[in-house]
């Protein structure tokens, strides 16, 4: 008698998960498709294509200062405010003082990357030192004691212990 | 490189530009926070720690009714534009509290800028006739300080009416002052 009528189960019934533990994944995966239909149709969005950035090449500046290349608001005249008339020779002189710099720099006896390149040399030097196995390390040690030896005797002879003539 | 264009016009009502320099005259102090009034639609606020050598115990001596110089470090139409009296590298660079006395007034931006180019004469004359000491705000507001009332109004007279003299009429008005 129970198996004539089939009990007509509610679809939210369906849906919990302990009637859904019997089910296939096929009809799992079914089901949760259509969910998510129903959801993303529920969502709205513009049908409209999409807008482009136009670049522009053009830099907004509000501030008058870089267009007419202003001096500096504070100023002092004929030894009234002796800080302030330092300040304006620093200050107004900050222009010019860009150029002075750049000659400078071909005055030193080392150029920049002279410099850079002995110190990048050595350091890459001392710290792949550090990481050399133990082998390496001694054959490097032997090699620079090689490479001192020939002066090392005339030190070492220099070195002896002299015994105090009576 | 270049290729910088601006539009030059003449008007007297300021609105704040990050990184321009102006005179604040302190109206409160609220905690923490100086409010300066700039000439601007609103007021601006300044940290009591953006001065140079300020900490928390070292608190600078400013009271209301005082004179600032200080730039603008934030300042757009969204939010209240933001002061400090200190640069990038921490250093004053003569910003701060302007001392006693002197006389503060308000001229046009137009007359400002004029003052503030390179080559100005109206600024080399005025030094060949007394000391003084000038403080130029981009708020169209200018300080002086001289050793006498007297010559402070003089200049601040000639300042003013350069705005509407020409050249020549300026000479002679100079002139005549440095032959008093």
């Amino acid at each position: 008698m129970a198996g004539e009528v089939k009990t007509k189960l509610s679809k939210n019934l369906l849906r919990m998960k302990f009637m859904q533990r019997g089910l296939d994944s096929q009809t799992k995966k079914l089901l949760e498709e259509e969910e998510k239909k129903i959801i993303s149709e529920e969502h709205w969005y513009l049908d409209l294509p999409d807008l482009k950035e136009k670049e522009s090449f053009i830099i907004e500046e509000k501030s008058f200062m870089p267009c007419e290349d202003l001096l500096y608001g504070r100023m002092s005249f004929k030894g009234f405010n002796p800080e302030i008339e330092k300040l304006m020779i620093q200050m107004n002189s900050r222009c010019k003082e860009e150029e002075v710099e750049v000659d400078d720099k071909m005055e030193a006896d080392v150029s920049d990357e002279e410099m850079a390149r002995r110190q990048y040399e050595t350091l890459v030097g001392t710290i792949g030192k550090k990481f050399l196995r133990k082998r390496d390390q001694r054959v490097l040690q032997d090699e620079d004691e090689d490479g001192d030896s020939n002066t090392r005797p005339s030190k070492k002879a220099k070195k002896k212990f002299l015994k105090p003539q009576d | 490189a270049g290729g910088a264009y601006w539009v030059d016009s003449q008007q007297k009502r300021y609105v704040p530009v990050k990184g321009d320099h102006v005179i604040g005259i302190v109206t409160a102090k609220a905690g923490d926070v100086f409010k300066l009034d700039v000439g601007g639609s609103e007021q601006a606020s300044l940290s009591y720690l953006a001065f140079e050598g300020a900490t928390k115990r070292n608190r600078p001596n400013v009271q209301v009714g005082d004179l600032i110089y200080g730039q603008f470090l934030v300042a757009n139409k969204d939010m209240e534009p933001e002061m400090v009296c200190i640069d990038s590298s921490g250093r004053s660079s003569g910003m701060g509290l302007i001392g006693q006395d002197g006389f503060l007034f308000k001229v046009s931006l137009g007359l400002i800028r004029k003052l503030l180019a390179p080559k100005c004469e109206i600024i080399q004359e005025l030094s060949q006739l007394y000391p003084f000491e000038l403080v130029l705000g981009m708020n169209g507001r200018i300080w002086v300080k001289a050793k006498t009332v007297q010559q402070t109004l003089i200049i601040v007279n000639i300042l003013e009416a350069c705005e509407y003299m020409t050249a020549e009429q300026r000479k002679q008005a100079l002139a005549k002052l440095s032959g008093n």
